[in-house]
């Protein structure tokens, strides 16, 4: 604590270099928490989804339907605890920017499936009994300044026709990674109304009575309805959105790529400016120690100091993109969830400690095997 | 014999340093059997021309470098053969540097500057406040203490390393060249100073300078040449 002085007065030294050592760090970091935050958000299907649930689809393809019938001979599946469907709406709310995902849901299983979704009994009540009415995330809610009880006209694009539905309630989410943009509605109403053959839902999603069975299970129902005109794969949820996300391409590797890039680039610029700052400052140093200050104590002056741009810097960047998020999503709901994690953040905190430590090593080593006698002879 | 007399009771006493620099292949004699004792109190000048190997001595009895043969010792114990690392800590204690370029940390005030080898004790915030404002009183700078470096001028920069020489009260002072840098009149005040400590704080000072007026302050005054200590203004034998 007594160096502190010393700390803060070679941080000020040179101006303009303190203050492009620390906007590297607040660039690259507010970089880094961005790029987690669009790491997060592709993933969150992945991150929240239940070890316990499979998805059960149509093997050609995800668009492709099963019949409702399934429902009923999936549950009789050793292992098998629960099950419900849903189907893909696809709509357009106003205009096609406005995208939020809509689902025509079993309303009889739906909510016991997704306990990680909070719903008022009272608002649930009023929605089964409504054939027209929807549930509504907060976000979603919140998007388009809408309450209980608003009448939503929807445009299919795969049904057809204008579709109206009346708010019946807003669900919310227990972990920050859930996605509150969902639109649910009756299963029923979409199947009265739809111009295709009835009778056929998106997908399935059925819990399992013991998560370690979960391959077993799917292996059982794909067999169960192999052979059959509705042949189907089955995975766990966490395989289902990670296959999901895969389609968009390599989005880790090139969030990987961009992050060691800008963190790489971030140790050459503050590993160059300590180097050159203690170069400066030999003569400095050779009095430091001259007057008693021992290695290990030089060491950890200059560690301390590429340590405290880094802190500092670090600090501005993680906050920034924290106030960044805050404003929500900027790509109009196609990233459902959009926030900084607290496991983002620390990684943050360890790559800034991590570049700080790493880019004044040599610096310091330099300055802790500093000979005096030559060091005071060099000017 | 007279020597080992005097080194009874020196508080340096120096015993046939050789001290040899290797520049390639060849050794370069830098110091050559160099013997010399200084008492407590005494005001010492190393004169000699330049190259003589005047700052080299004084590198050797600050503990900042180890000779290539014999013993150095001060206040009984013998610094030649220390460790790096108890060097480090012997010097903090024992020794108060002041270089010609007076070695500032120039974003520090004078204040902080002087606190420095402080840091290295365990006195209090509030002891070592105390001992800073006592050591740039006696230098007579204590109207400028939160004064930067380059709000002063040579010879204050000059008073300020002494200041920070002094503050931990070390066993003596090397000052390696203090007025080389300074005008007649800053010299003067500098080598006033210096005086006074001997004089009045009963301090032990051993100067090198090129300076004749300066030596003349010295009670002692030894002459380098090509690494031999040849006179002194005494006229022993050194
Ligand atoms: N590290 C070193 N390597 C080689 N030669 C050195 C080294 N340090 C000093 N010398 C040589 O030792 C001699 C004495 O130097 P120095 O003690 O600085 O003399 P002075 O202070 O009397 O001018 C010079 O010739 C110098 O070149
Ligand atoms: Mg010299």
């Amino acid at each position: 604590m007594k160096y502190l002085p010393l700390l803060l007065a070679n941080l000020g030294r040179k101006k303009m270099r303190t203050i492009l050592t620390i906007g590297s760090f607040t660039v690259a970091l507010f970089l880094f928490g961005l790029l987690g935050v669009i790491d997060m958000s592709f993933n969150q299907g992945v991150e929240v989804a239940g070890v316990d649930r499979l998805i059960v689809r149509n093997k050609t393809s995800l668009i492709m339907p099963l019949p409702i019938a399934y429902k009923e001979r999936l549950g009789q599946i050793q292992g098998v605890k629960d099950v419900t469907f849903a189907s893909w709406f696809g709509g357009v709310y106003q205009e096609p920017k406005n995208f939020f995902p809509q689902f025509a849901i079993d309303v009889d299983t739906y909510r016991g499936m997704f306990p990680e979704f909070i719903i008022p009994d009272q608002q649930w009540e009023d929605f089964a009994r409504d054939r027209q009415g929807c549930i509504v995330g907060r976000k979603t809610l919140e998007r388009f300044n809408w309450k209980i009880g608003d009448r939503i006209p929807i445009q299919a694009t795969i049904y057809r026709g204008l579709w109206d539905f009346t708010i019946r309630g807003v669900y919310d989410a227990k972990r920050e990674a859930d996605d509150t943009t969902q639109f649910w509605f009756h299963f029923n109403y979409l199947n009265e109304r739809t111009p295709f053959p009835k009778d056929y839902v998106g997908w399935y999603t059925v819990r399992i009575h013991d998560p370690d069975n979960a391959g077993p299970v799917a292996k059982a129902v794909d067999e169960r309805f192999a052979n059959s005109s509705f042949e189907t794969t089955t995975e766990t949820e966490k395989a289902f959105m990670a296959g999901f996300v895969k389609q968009f391409g390599n989005i880790k590797l090139i969030i990987l790529s961009v992050g060691s890039v800008v963190m790489f680039t971030l140790l050459l610029i503050t590993g160059g400016n300590m180097s050159l700052s203690i170069r400066e400052r030999i003569n400095e140093i050779a009095v430091l120690k001259a007057i008693g200050f021992g290695p290990v104590r030089v060491l950890g002056l200059v560690l301390a100091e590429s340590i405290g741009y880094a802190v500092i810097g670090g600090f501005l960047g993680l906050s920034l993109c924290k106030l960044f998020t805050l404003s929500g999503d900027p790509t109009n709901g196609l990233l459902p969830v959009f926030f900084l994690s607290h496991e983002t953040v620390l990684y943050g905190i360890g790559i800034t400690l991590l570049v700080g430590l790493v880019s004044g090593s040599i610096p310091a080593l330099v300055a802790m095997r500093l000979n005096i006698v030559d060091a005071m002879r060099r000017v | 014999m007279t020597n080992n007399l005097h080194a009874q009771d020196a508080l340096i006493a120096v015993k046939n340093i050789h001290k040899n620099y290797q520049r390639g292949s060849e050794t370069i004699e830098v110091l050559r059997d160099v013997n010399l004792n200084i008492h407590k109190g005494e005001f010492v000048a190393f004169m000699g021309p330049s190259g003589s190997g005047k700052t080299t001595l004084l590198n050797l009895l600050g503990g900042l470098d180890v000779p290539t043969s014999g013993h150095i010792f001060i206040d009984g114990e013998d610094i030649a053969g220390m460790s790096a690392k108890k060097l480090t800590t012997w010097r903090s204690r024992h020794v108060g540097f002041i270089f010609q370029m007076y070695n500032l940390i120039p974003v520090m005030t004078a204040f902080q500057n002087v606190e420095l080898p402080l840091l290295l004790t365990r006195l209090s915030k509030s002891e070592r406040r105390r001992h800073v404002e006592a050591a740039l009183a006696i230098v007579g700078l204590a109207d400028r203490m939160s004064h930067y470096p380059r709000q002063l001028s040579g010879g204050q920069e000059q008073r300020v390393a002494i200041a920070r020489a002094i503050v931990t009260d070390p066993t003596f002072l090397l000052c390696d060249e203090p007025t080389g840098d300074l005008d007649r009149k800053s010299a003067n005040e500098i080598l006033d100073l210096l005086t006074r400590l001997v004089q009045e704080h009963a301090k032990t000072v051993l100067m090198v300078t090129h300076d004749p007026l300066a030596a003349n302050r010295a009670g002692t005054r030894f002459h380098l040449e090509k690494g031999v200590l040849a006179v002194n203004s005494k006229g022993e034998a050194p």
